[in-house]
């Protein structure tokens, strides 16, 4: 491989952590009140509300069907509106965020619905408001499912930042597309699928000893 | 005495998807101020149903819950959370933040009540002391028995200085040693801070040991209610025999034979009666069963026994057992079977 090749997938590396590293944290500052709510306004719990249940409920199904290739494309117009251009390294930042945000939603969901009903009860019982359950109870109680959640989640972005380059986002997802498949160069395909592997691997094990230092069960 | 809880006729029906079930029917009863009052009946009685609407957990579909006069169901949201400061709970499964150390479980209810960190530990390291648990504060629940795990949750349920203590079913999970170190925390507690408390269970033995009064459910009905004392010496409705009558007692040898149960509460019981009996009438009678204790020293307990059929020989043996100074009831043979009964089927 030339120089120009390996300085190119040095800092396809760099654009694909910092495309994964944004949209997680967007998807997260979106995708978690939306668990939450999710969550909250479920039937029997805490601020059971149907209409708003049902409308997040929707929404976020419908986003979450939609083939992520098919929501790249949609989202263009929405892309170049928020960053100024559709193509690029800040451009999938949106995307990606768009597409993550509601399997963080249900992911946040399903970790507070393991929570034991017995602590929301004992709670409750102590004269805690809805409020107070969920921040002081129920989201510590959840926090090592949250966290495994969230290493798969961030694990999946990074996947997805691949799929972003197609089109024209950067990181190694482009590289490989384009030296590997349109130019044919195996051994840049190769080592680019084998750092996206090796990334996606790290994430997802340092994301699991994070959760398991925080479990104390 | 104050009246804690005053429950005026309250039915509870549940309603899950077009199907209606009943799990409370007209109970009426009182708490009061001190006591440790007890609930008892079998599985699905509706004991949790009805602990359960003493701190609203459930609302109740007709009737009123009293808490020191206030009707609970005419409450505001913010006006029953304060109630319910001064309602503590204890549960079968303890209910403790898993992720939290001990002592910040304990500081829970003071979080509630707004006190500042400081006093917050403060507190909750006091309460600690209080059911023996000092030394356990940094550590997780996690790595509790389950005696100690109750005995924080106890811990957590003082912090925010109650006026009463609900007890779901709170030593059921636990071995009869602990639940009798957990039962006598309890009663210290009772003693000392002047805590009402209202205790669930299944189990007689609890009851005996602690209560002062008991009321006794029965498909959601109050089937009987009274000094623990008086229940057992002499229980009136079918449902308190069923509880009181040991369990398995051997089937009577004759279809008329009289059944009588003999009742010792702690007077008498250092004497061989049955010994006794034969030596000074020569007559002999059949236990059918036997369930006696000693608690320091003391026995408490009660016996069922078959005496002979002839009516004269009866007389003579059930006035030696009352010059003895034991109480003697009656037993229909009926009961005896069916409490039998009841025990082959679950
Ligand atoms: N949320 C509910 N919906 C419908 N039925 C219920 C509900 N909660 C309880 N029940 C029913 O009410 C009855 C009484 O239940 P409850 O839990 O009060 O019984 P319990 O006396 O506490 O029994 P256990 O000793 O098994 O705890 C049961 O038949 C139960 O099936
Ligand atoms: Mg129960």
């Amino acid at each position: 491989m030339s120089d120009y090749i390996i300085k190119t997938i040095q800092s396809g590396v760099l654009e694909t952590l910092q495309m994964t590293f944004w949209a997680a944290l967007f998807s997260y500052l979106i995708g978690l009140p939306l668990g939450v709510l999710l969550y909250a306004t479920s039937k029997g719990r805490l601020l059971q509300n149907r209409p708003v249940n049902a409308i997040v409920g929707i929404a976020v199904n419908l986003m979450r069907s939609l083939p992520f290739l098919i929501l790249l494309v949609l989202l263009i117009p929405f892309t170049r509106f928020v960053t100024g251009s559709s193509i690029g390294t800040k451009a999938s930042i949106v995307p990606l965020t768009v597409g993550a945000i509601p399997i963080v939603a249900r992911m946040v969901e399903s970790s507070l619905l393991e929570v034991q009903p017995g602590i929301i009860e004992a709670a409750t019982s102590m004269g805690a408001s809805p409020l107070h359950i969920l921040v002081h109870f129920i989201l510590p109680e959840a926090t090592p499912s949250l966290l495994q959640g969230a290493a798969i989640n961030v694990a999946t972005v990074l996947g997805y930042s691949a799929m972003a380059g197609v089109i024209g986002g950067g990181g190694l997802g482009a590289i490989a597309l384009q030296y590997g498949y349109y130019r044919y160069q195996k051994d840049v395909l190769w080592t680019t699928v084998t750092l996206l592997v090796v990334m996606v691997m790290l994430i997802q094990e340092s994301g699991n000893l994070l959760a398991k230092k925080n479990r104390k069960t | 005495m104050e009246t804690v809880f005053e429950l005026k006729n309250v039915y509870k029906t549940y309603n899950n998807e077009g199907k209606e079930f009943t799990a409370l029917k007209d109970v009426s009863l009182d708490v009061n101020e001190g006591e440790i009052f007890g609930i008892i009946g079998m599985s699905g009685a509706g004991k949790s149903t009805l602990v359960r609407t003493l701190n609203r957990l459930e609302d109740v579909s007709s009737g009123q819950v009293l808490f020191y006069g206030k009707d609970l169901a005419e409450l505001r949201p913010r006006e029953l959370r304060n109630v319910r400061h001064e309602i503590s709970m204890i549960f079968q499964g303890f209910n403790l933040l898993m992720q939290r150390t001990v002592i910040e479980n304990v500081e829970q209810p003071l979080r509630i009540a707004g006190v500042p960190r400081k006093a917050r530990r403060e507190k909750a390291r006091e309460m600690l002391r209080i059911v023996g648990l000092e030394e356990k504060e940094k550590v997780y629940p996690a790595r509790l028995s389950g005696g100690q795990r109750q005995r924080v949750a106890i811990a957590r349920a003082l912090a925010s200085d109650p006026k009463v203590l609900l007890c779901d079913e709170a030593t059921s999970a636990l071995d009869p040693k602990i639940t009798g170190e957990i039962l006598d925390l309890l009663s210290k507690i009772n003693r000392e801070r002047k805590l009402t408390i209202v205790i669930i269970t299944h189990e007689m033995a609890v009851v005996e040991k602690i209560c002062d009064r008991v009321a006794i459910i029965d498909e959601g009905e109050l089937a009987e209610i009274g000094e623990v004392k008086e229940v057992f010496r002499n229980p009136r409705s079918s449902a308190a025999k069923k509880l009181v009558f040991p369990s398995n007692p051997f089937d009577p040898t004759g279809e008329d034979g009289k059944l009588i149960r003999i009742v010792f509460d702690g007077t008498k019981a250092s004497e061989p009666f049955i010994a006794n009996l034969v030596e000074k009438t020569g007559l002999k009678v059949n236990i059918l069963s036997a369930n006696t204790r000693s608690v320091g020293g003391i026995g408490y307990g009660q016996m069922v026994l078959e005496l002979p059929e002839d009516t004269e020989k009866q007389k003579i043996i059930t006035a030696f057992f009352e010059e003895s100074g034991l109480s003697v009831a009656e037993v229909e043979n009926t009961a005896v079977s069916a409490a039998s009964e009841v025990d082959k089927h679950e």
